[in-house]
C-alpha cells in the first residue's frame, strides 16, 4: 500500500522540480516587483499591480489557454523564442514550470511586497547618509529587514506550484514524464479503475510536502527575525 | 565654510534661509516648527531646494540656477538623527564600519579605535542596538556617523528625546567631539543652554527665516536677561 511505483515517483520529482525552478525563478522578479509597488510612484501602478494579482482571480483554465496562446509553439512569444532562442515551452516541463510561476506570483510578492512596507524609511535614509546608493540601501538594508518576508513569499509560492493543476493541465496537458505533475497524476488515477490506492498515495506525499513546507518557513521566518532583532 | 541660501515651499510653509559660517559648531537655534530640521534636510540631500545654493568650502552640493544636486549618498554630510537610526539586523561592530564600506574607504584601525575611545563604545562592538541603552545608541550613532568620515557633521536635536540623566551623560562627548574630532559641524537644537555649552557661532531661526547671526550673544538669555528662564541658563 505505501510502496510507491515508478510513475509515481516520476511525477513526484518532476513536481517537486517544476516547483523549485518555478519559485527560484520567480522571486527575483518577485522581490523587484514588491520594490516597485511598494517604495515607487509611477504612472500605470495600479494597472500592474492588478495585472499581478490577474491569476489570482482568473479561472486557471483561461490563464492556461491564454499562456497557450502567447507560449505555444505558434503563439506570438512561443514561436520567436523557439526559433531565436530554442526555448519551447509547449508539452515540455518548462512549461509547466512557467505556468506555476506565473499562478504562484501573487502569493509570492503579497507577503515580499507587504514587508518591503513595513522596513522603516528612516533607516534608509540614514543608509544614504552614510554613503550608501540607492541599490546599497536596497541590498544592505531594505532586503536584510523584508527577509522574512521574503521567505514567507517563496514558501507560500512553492506551496502553490506544488499544487497547480488548472492552468499547467491546459498548457502542457498530461504527459507522464514530461508535464506529469502530482495533482495530474492524481486526478488521471482517479479517472483510472482501481487507480484509488495510487491516488490515495500521492494524496499522502502532497500532505507531507505542503507540511513540510509549511513547517520549513515557520522556522526560517523565526531564525531570520530574531538574527534581525538581535536577542 | 558652509553657504546656505535656500527657499522652500512646505505646504503653507516658506522655508527661506541664508547664512555662511565657518564655526567649528554652528547652532541652529530655534523653536520647533521654525524649519530647523528642514533646514538641515535640506543640507543632508534628504530635501531638494525649490531654489538656492548650499556649499561647503569649494564643493557645490546644491545649485538649482545651474540644476546641480548632489545626491545625498555623495555629498558625504554626516546626519546624527534625533532617533539614532542604528540598523538593527547589524551589530554596533558592523553599524559603526557601515560608512566606510559604502564610501570604500580604507579600514583604518587607528581611526577607529580613537573615535570607540573618544565614545566609550569599545565595549559595546559585540552588542546589537536593540540591547543598548537609549543613551549607548547615540554614541554609537555619533561614531558610525563620524567613521563615514564626513565633511561636515548635523545634529538633529541629539539629546532632544533624552531624560535629564542622559543629557549630562551625552553631552561631555559632544564638546570631545567638537574639540578633538576637527570635522566641522552643525548642532540643532531649542536648548539655549546646550547653544551656549556647544556652538561657537548661531543662526537663530524663526519660522523658517533667520532672524539673527552671531555669537552667544544673540541667544535670548543673553539678549534679554530679564526674560531668561531657568532652563535657558
Amino acid at each position: 500500500m505505501f510502496e510507491l511505483s515508478t510513475a509515481e515517483w516520476t511525477a513526484i520529482l518532476l513536481s517537486l522540480r517544476v516547483a523549485t525552478v518555478a519559485t527560484l525563478v520567480a522571486t527575483p522578479l518577485g522581490i523587484a516587483l514588491a520594490w516597485l509597488l511598494a517604495r515607487r510612484e509611477f504612472w500605470g501602478k495600479s494597472v500592474l499591480d492588478a495585472a499581478v494579482h490577474l491569476p489570482l482571480v482568473l479561472p486557471p483554465v483561461v490563464t492556461g489557454y491564454l499562456l497557450l496562446l502567447t507560449f505555444g509553439r505558434r503563439g506570438l512569444v512561443g514561436a520567436w523564442l523557439a526559433d531565436h532562442l530554442g526555448i519551447v515551452f509547449a508539452f515540455r516541463w518548462t512549461g509547466a514550470a512557467l505556468a506555476c510561476g506565473i499562478m504562484a506570483f501573487p502569493l509570492l510578492v503579497r507577503p515580499i511586497r507587504l514587508s518591503i512596507e513595513a522596513v522603516d524609511r528612516r533607516l534608509e535614509q540614514a543608509a544614504g547618509t552614510l554613503g550608501a546608493a540607492p541599490w546599497q540601501v536596497f541590498a544592505t538594508v531594505t532586503l536584510p529587514l523584508a527577509l522574512p518576508g521574503v521567505l514567507a513569499g517563496m514558501v507560500l509560492g512553492f506551496a502553490k506550484a506544488i499544487g497547480e493543476f488548472g492552468a499547467t493541465i491546459t498548457f502542457v496537458s498530461n504527459i507522464p514524464g514530461e508535464t506529469q505533475t502530482i495533482p495530474s497524476a492524481i486526478y488521471s488515477l482517479i479517472q483510472t479503475p482501481d487507480g484509488d490506492t495510487a491516488a490515495l498515495r500521492l494524496v499522502l506525499v502532497s500532505i507531507v510536502i505542503a507540511l513540510a513546507a509549511l513547517v520549513g518557513s515557520e522556522w526560517f521566518a523565526r531564525r531570520a527575525t530574531r538574527r534581525l532583532h538581535g536577542n | 565654510m558652509l553657504r546656505v541660501d535656500v527657499s522652500k515651499q512646505l505646504g503653507d510653509f516658506l522655508l527661506q534661509a541664508s547664512f555662511a559660517s565657518a564655526g567649528r559648531v554652528t547652532g541652529l537655534f530655534g523653536a520647533s516648527g521654525a524649519g530647523k530640521t528642514s533646514l538641515i534636510n535640506m543640507i543632508a540631500g534628504l530635501l531638494r531646494p525649490d531654489r538656492g545654493i548650499i556649499v561647503i568650502d569649494d564643493k557645490i552640493l546644491d545649485d538649482t540656477a545651474r540644476r546641480l544636486h548632489v545626491p545625498m549618498h555623495r555629498r558625504r554630510i554626516g546626519y546624527v538623527f534625533q532617533d539614532a537610526r542604528l540598523f538593527p539586523h547589524l551589530d554596533v561592530r558592523q553599524n559603526l564600519d557601515y560608512g566606510r564600506r559604502m564610501n570604500r574607504l580604507a579600514d583604518n584601525p587607528a581611526q577607529r579605535t580613537r573615535v570607540t575611545d573618544l565614545l566609550d563604545i569599545g565595549g559595546l562592538l559585540d552588542r546589537r542596538p536593540g540591547n543598548l541603552s537609549g543613551g549607548e545608541r547615540h554614541r554609537v550613532a555619533l561614531g558610525r556617523a563620524l567613521l563615514a568620515q564626513p565633511r561636515l557633521l548635523l545634529l538633529d536635536e541629539p539629546l532632544g528625546s533624552l531624560d535629564e540623566e542622559r543629557k549630562e551623560e551625552i553631552l561631555p562627548y559632544l564638546v570631545r567631539l567638537r574639540d578633538e574630532a576637527g570635522i566641522p559641524m552643525i548642532y540643532v537644537s531649542h536648548d539655549a543652554g546646550e547653544m551656549r555649552q556647544l556652538a561657537t557661532r548661531i543662526v537663530m531661526l524663526r519660522r523658517g527665516r533667520v532672524t539673527a547671526f552671531g555669537g552667544a550673544e544673540v541667544l535670548p538669555g543673553a539678549a534679554a536677561p530679564m526674560g531668561a528662564t531657568q532652563n535657558d541658563r
